[in-house]
């Protein structure tokens, strides 16, 4: 047993480094450090520096790089390190995957490239209102009409929308069977007539998440992923890859490194708060369960060429649920360092271009809607609640 | 032993929670927010037609002289509606320090004013490097013949853009962090040589950052010592803690209700979510977490106007330390139980967490005042000493 790389891991990783140093552009990697964030042609143009030698995680049959789970793993933490941005979004990370598992030759031939040149943004339309945790109830209608399919209903939390040129969707096909018999996966072009797309702030007072509404909509019967009732297989597989995937060491790792650059700034009768006994205490606690995380993480990477195919380390099914935990962890200490000046709302400013602050005002006046949005980690791909009842049923057999 | 309010108490409850109730639905406030200050002017003269503007001060000075629970009644209904309005700022905070520092000329001139809604007031304590350290004060008042020159900047001015005047903490001698020679200025918010920036808070209420550059101070407007001031900041500010308290009370209240409502409401795998027994544990975490806050905050109440200060000190920080950590949790489940609609604006729960959060933070959070109680021997006192 070693935790350390193999020889030929490490020459990876600085061949990654070496790839980044002479790629990635200068100002992509100031703004990221500044933690500001990127305009969707920048990640656009990230995406497509990043998939050079291939998307990152895809293999080398689909225009992937072909990496194994490691290099994938090395990858992203030098990509984060660096920093660069990581992908472009959930088209490479959930319905790429989608379709060149389950979607037909002429599916593959015309997404799976465009996704991988970052032509085409795409969004998640799962969630409705009505249909959250228990997503197999949606409601949002495809009917068969001719060589086009009807589609009427709404989707809401869609993530990104608002940028995105196409949505998969998982809609009732048929409503007349056991509902999770009845859903079908299908890929829509937002420009379509009868589609709109409204925002939904959030409590951090950020755009992200959207409501889509379908309005007799006319879809292609080609743009059906896989067999029409076969979509809820078809969406595990891609809930799978979402929640089982990211622990979100990375996110936590930096707002730890930010809360402690915090810390050091500020003062408490005199004496850093870095200093602190009980400020020190609290950072190491997280910092024991973020490295438990990360071997965990690491196992689950490691064992991966070693488990039969379709099956996965049971270990991998804790890693959203605890990453989720981390994060929002980590995000009350980024609120503890900052203390009272975390009350400023400056977005305002911020997004007028008319803020001036000194870096330690602009770091402790984000920690707040930071905290806040961390909550929704352990509510989005999953409530906690859920993960738990799927781990105590499937893994722990109760 | 007696827990319940008097006659009075109960009328003052009573027609507090009336006016939210009929004034001060979330839509209600949604509008008010967008006014001008951030906040309604209507409202504010609907506080003082009630006397809740006078409420804590002598009636010799036109006031109603209403105790810690009088206030604690307000700031409960208060919290519960998540008002907008200036009145910890102008009643609580330069009203306290009026109240237990000004002279009797000093009162008789402006309590009248507050009381009827005319002036509102703001307190500038914190400074850029002052965390949650009261008598970490670097802004110097200088003598100037008859008067003072003030030179510094302040941080953080609850409500501060909104102020017709600002009390300013300033030192008049001693080094930072010395308990002597800070003293209180009464400050025109448009004095010459006094800058303003206001801007929103986090949970949706207006500060300020000040800049004092050479603004002049009358004698007549100093209040108290000059140079001993600080017994009476340390008093007012726990009395503001325990008013903080009420407040959050307030909205922990309404968070559980709202949450409680929802568990009964929402339906997903054809139940009720409230049917669901990891949840139904939850909101009897946050129900323990409410009715413990709600006895800390009448410990607080009492305890705050205490004269003993390190006994007084002591049951605050006790109780800010509740506070602050049920803030958390009341508000974190609270999220999590609304799954998505709770991280938006467009519903009020949010709005309450932020609230919450930002109310552990004023005057020292969970971890600062956990240090000052022990620092303290704790709240049975240090067994050594005794
Ligand atoms: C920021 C954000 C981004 C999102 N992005 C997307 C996106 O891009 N695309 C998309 O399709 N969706 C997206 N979602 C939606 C997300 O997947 C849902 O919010 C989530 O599935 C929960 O559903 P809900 O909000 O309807 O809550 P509900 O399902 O109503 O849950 C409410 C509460 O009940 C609990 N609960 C429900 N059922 C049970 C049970 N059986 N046992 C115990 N507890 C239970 C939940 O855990 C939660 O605490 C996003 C959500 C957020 C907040």
């Amino acid at each position: 047993m070693d935790l350390a790389f193999t020889k030929e891991e490490r020459a990876f990783r600085e061949e990654v480094r070496q790839f980044l140093r002479d790629n990635v552009l200068p100002e992509i990697r100031r703004k990221l450090a500044e933690g500001r964030k990127l305009a969707k042609d920048e990640i656009a143009a990230g995406a497509r520096i990043l998939n050079k030698r291939g998307v990152p995680t895809w293999p080398k049959e689909y225009g992937g790089a072909g990496w194994t789970l490691v290099q994938q793993y090395i990858f992203e933490e030098e990509v984060r390190a660096f920093p660069a941005q990581l992908t472009f979004g959930m088209g490479e990370s959930l319905v790429g995957p989608v379709i060149y598992t389950f979607g037909s030759e002429v599916q593959k031939k015309y997404y799976l490239p465009r996704i991988a040149n970052a032509e085409d943004w795409w969004c998640q339309g799962f969630s409705e209102p009505g249909a959250g945790s228990d997503l197999a109830s949606l409601k949002t209608r495809a009917v068969r009409n001719g060589d086009r399919y009807v589609v009427d209903g709404q989707k809401i939390w869609t993530s990104g929308a608002q940028y995105a040129d196409w949505i998969f969707c998982l809609v009732r096909t048929d409503p007349d069977v056991k509902k999770q018999q009845g859903i079908s996966f299908l890929l829509i072009d937002l420009k379509t007539p009868g589609v709109t797309v409204r925002p939904i702030r959030l409590i951090d007072g950020d755009h992200v998440v959207n409501e889509v509404f379908f309005d007799s909509v006319r879809v292609p019967i080609e743009n059906l992923v896989g067999e029409e009732n076969k979509g809820w297989g078809y969406a595990k597989y891609l809930l799978g890859n979402e929640r089982f995937g990211d622990a979100g060491v990375g996110i936590s790792k930096e707002r730890i490194r930010l809360a402690k650059e915090l810390a050091e700034r500020a003062c408490v009768r005199g004496a850093r708060l870095i200093d602190q006994t009980a400020f020190r205490e609290k950072v190491a606690a997280v910092e024991v369960q973020l490295k438990a995380l990360e071997i965990t993480q690491l196992r689950v990477v490691a064992s991966a060429s070693k488990q039969q195919k379709g099956t996965q380390d049971p270990a991998s099914s804790i890693l959203k649920l605890r990453g989720s935990e981390v994060e929002q962890a980590s995000a009350e200490l980024l609120m503890d360092a900052a203390g009272p000046y975390a009350l400023r709302d400056l977005s305002q400013e911020e997004r007028e271009g008319r803020n001036e602050p000194p870096v330690g005002a602009y770091g402790a006046a984000r920690s707040a809607p930071t905290y806040f949005y961390s909550r929704a980690a352990s509510i989005y791909s999953g409530s906690s609640e859920i993960q738990k009842n799927i781990i105590a049923k499937a893994i722990l057999g109760l | 032993m007696n827990f319940d309010l008097s006659e009075e108490q109960r009328l003052l409850k009573d027609s507090v929670e009336r006016l939210m109730l009929d004034s001060y639905s979330f839509g209600d406030r949604r509008k008010y927010q967008t006014e001008k200050r951030g906040f309604s002017e209507a409202m504010w003269a609907r506080y003082a037609e009630l006397g809740l503007l006078a409420l804590p001060f002598a009636e010799e000075h036109g006031g109603f002289g209403g105790g810690a629970v009088e206030t604690m009644i307000v700031m409960e209904a208060f919290g519960k509606a998540l008002i907008l309005e200036p009145y910890f700022a102008t009643v609580v905070l330069a009203g306290g320090l009026l109240r237990l520092g000004a002279s009797e000329a000093q009162k008789a001139e402006l309590i009248p004013l507050i009381a009827e809604g005319r002036t509102k007031l703001a307190f500038a304590y914190a400074e850029p490097q002052s965390r949650y350290d009261l008598v970490d004060v670097e802004t110097r008042a200088k003598r100037d013949g008859d008067g003072w020159i003030l030179n510094g900047s302040k941080d953080l001015v609850l409500h501060g853009d909104a102020a017709d005047k600002i009390i300013v903490s300033a030192r008049t001698a001693g080094d930072t962090r010395e308990n002597d020679g800070v003293g209180l200025f009464l400050v025109d918010a448009d004095a010459p040589g006094l800058t303003r920036r206001g801007y929103p808070t986090q949970d949706g209420l207006r500060a300020a950052d000040i800049t004092l550059e050479r603004v002049r101070v009358e004698t007549a407007n100093v209040i108290g010592d000059p140079a001993g001031a600080f017994p009476v900041i340390s008093r007012v500010a726990d009395e503001a803690v325990a008013a903080l308290c009420a407040e959050a009370v307030g909205s922990f209240t309404q968070m559980q209700a709202i949450t409680l409502d929802y568990l009964k409401t929402r339906e997903q795998f054809g139940k009720k979510i409230g049917s669901f027994q990891v949840l139904q544990h939850r909101a009897v975490d946050m129900f323990v977490d409410l009715e413990q806050s709600r006895s800390m905050a009448i410990y607080a109440a009492i305890m705050a106007v205490e004269s003993d200060a390190s006994e007084r000190e002591r049951a605050v920080s006790a109780a800010k330390v509740q506070i602050g950590r049920s803030a958390k949790a009341i508000g974190q489940q609270s999220i999590q139980l609304h799954g998505g609609i709770g991280m938006t604006m467009e519903h009020s729960v949010g709005h309450y967490f932020k609230h919450v959060t930002m109310l552990d933070t004023l005057f020292g959070d969970a971890e600062h005042h956990l240090r000052r109680l022990a620092a303290l021997g704790g709240l049975s006192g240090d067994q050594r000493m005794e």
